[in-house]
């Protein structure tokens, strides 16, 4: 099981429960704003995009270069970004806070 | 060569240069082919325009048999957004339960109706009618104007002989335009009146603007729809073992339906007008020439896709480019989406098989390839 914290681009934190499946499924299913996941998880859509911690980059390691190319494109994105479709839940995320990064 | 195939014909232009070339009715194109490149140069809009005369970055051309601007497809940054950011959410709605129920309702009543027929021509007795009837609920208009728009045929720009048929065209136009005017004389729910109603910049939303939404609506979710779809029916009629392999595992519906889109790619390309002087894989493309973003090509690039040319129904990375990127990616893509998933759904829970009789493959011709996007017509049949 594994605590995750969403921070909303209103400010907003909401904080959720899970223990598998990706941190983007967890969002969309409580309607976390802002995480839209249209693409379902494959990494092509971009909509799942979040700033992790800097504290918790360890806990969340690195993105694939796939990943890595779909961000270098995204004028929000930074060194703490992830696409949150590609972090699955397990114990080790829990206690981790992710910004919801701003969209077009 | 499976009969669903759909081979890559960009491969080796894409390895040894990066980009291909290709004349349309004297306005020559340079298609960008990798992913990467295809990505940047969709992301630069800057360099590489949208707004230009309207017609101009379709491939082939429209210029010649339009002039309303297609909204948002046609703008650019900052502009698109004020647009973009109006439509966007009744664009969604396909995400809600309802809206869901009514597709799901419409696709097992189509699935039904062709496991009772002798042979089915996918093309136009499956795929047009789903896509019109699916086109109610996007419009939000009665169920019965589908059969208006299955009347007009395939192609609503297309004629068996000729890429670009201006009569044709007129009719969508026409028909459009009357469309607004009812709207305006007896609002409704409908989308029509949805924008007639909006505001952008604290003013009403022109005429002109209106049918320039409308006519991407029916122009952009038509063809592609279609062809998504047939091209899905080709598939699993070769592949009955991936129908079983759904109805046993629905959880990879939405990889599914990924996968289906990424290899089928239902638009090839789209073009950008270069604002500049500029360069793309080391080729200079002049101011004012054209680009084309290849999505197809791009979507078999082995830097980013392992087996590209096949087909994996639950793979797992899957970047592709089929809906666009960045700005002006697909606008439909959720009401696309959603039609592919409950497909893929009706199909897995009451067909077992189904026979290819008989086919013709649409083949594009762009310069130096030829590229299969779809059929013309396939004949099949069905069984439960
Ligand atoms: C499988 C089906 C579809 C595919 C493969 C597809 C593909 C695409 C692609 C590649 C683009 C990007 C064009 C560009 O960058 O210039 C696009 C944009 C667009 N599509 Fe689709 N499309 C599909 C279905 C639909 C449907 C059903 C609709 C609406 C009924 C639609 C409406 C639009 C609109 C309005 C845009 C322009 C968005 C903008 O400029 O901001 N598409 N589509
Ligand atoms: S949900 Fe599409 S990239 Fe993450």
């Amino acid at each position: 099981m594994a605590k995750i914290t969403f921070i909303t681009t209103d400010n907003e934190t909401i904080t959720l429960e899970g223990t598998s499946g990706s941190v983007m499924q967890l969002a969309v299913d409580n309607n976390v704003p802002g995480i839209d996941g249209d693409c379902g998880g494959v990494c092509s859509c971009a909509t799942c995009h979040v700033h992790v911690a800097p504290e918790h980059v360890e806990k969340t390691g690195e993105a694939s270069e796939i990943e890595q190319d779909m961000l270098e494109l995204d004028d929000h994105a930074n060194e703490y970004s992830r696409l949150c479709c590609q972090l699955e839940i397990n114990d080790h995320l829990d206690g981790i806070v992710l910004q919801v990064a701003e969209s077009d | 060569m499976k009969k669903s195939a759909l081979s890559d014909p960009f491969e080796k232009a894409r390895l040894e240069k990066g980009y291909g070339k290709m004349n349309d009715q004297d306005d020559p194109v340079t298609m960008i082919l990798g992913l990467k490149e295809v990505r940047k140069c969709a992301h630069n809009w800057k360099t590489f325009q949208s707004g230009a005369t309207p017609g101009r970055i379709v491939v082939p051309s429209e210029v010649n048999i339009r002039d309303t601007r297609q909204i948002p497809f046609e703008v650019d940054p900052p502009e698109h957004k004020g647009y973009r950011d109006l439509v966007e959410p009744w664009f969604k709605r396909p995400l809600e339960a309802d809206y869901q129920r009514k597709l799901r309702q419409q696709m097992d009543e189509i699935v039904d109706e062709v496991l009772k027929k002798d042979t089915v021509e996918v093309v136009s007795d499956f795929s047009l009618r789903l896509q019109s009837r699916a086109l109610t609920l996007l419009l939000n208009i009665p169920y019965e104007e589908s059969e208006v728009w299955i009347g007009w045929g395939t192609h609503v720009f297309r004629s068996e002989d000729t890429a670009l048929d201006g009569d044709k065209a007129n009719i969508l136009y026409d028909y459009i335009d009357e469309q607004i005017s009812k709207a305006i004389e007896t609002p409704g729910e409908d989308l029509y009146s949805m924008l007639l109603a909006s505001e952008i910049d604290g003013r009403k939303l022109s005429r002109e603007e209106v049918k320039g939404v409308m006519i991407l609506t029916f122009a952009g979710g038509r063809d592609t729809v279609i062809n998504a779809v047939t091209n899905s029916i080709a598939y699993f009629a070769e592949h009955p073992e991936s129908l079983a392999q759904l109805k046993e595992h629905p959880e990879i519906t939405g990889r599914a339906v990924e996968e289906l889109i990424r290899y089928f790619a239902p638009l090839t390309h789209m073009g950008r007008v270069a604002t500049k002087d500029t360069e793309v894989c080391a080729h200079a493309v002049k101011a004012d020439s054209r680009i084309s973003l290849c999505w197809a090509s791009a979507n078999r690039d082995t830097r980013a896709f392992e087996n590209p040319n096949e087909i994996m129904l639950d793979r797992k990375l899957n970047p592709h480019v089929s809906f666009g990127f960045s700005t002006h990616n697909c606008l439909g893509a959720t009401h696309a989406r959603q039609i592919m998933h409950t497909l893929l759904i009706s199909l897995a829970e009451k067909v077992k098989s189904i026979d290819i009789i008989d086919y013709k493959e649409n083949i594009e011709e762009l310069g130096e390839f030829k590229r299969k996007v779809g059929y013309d017509h396939i004949s099949v049949k069905f069984h439960a």
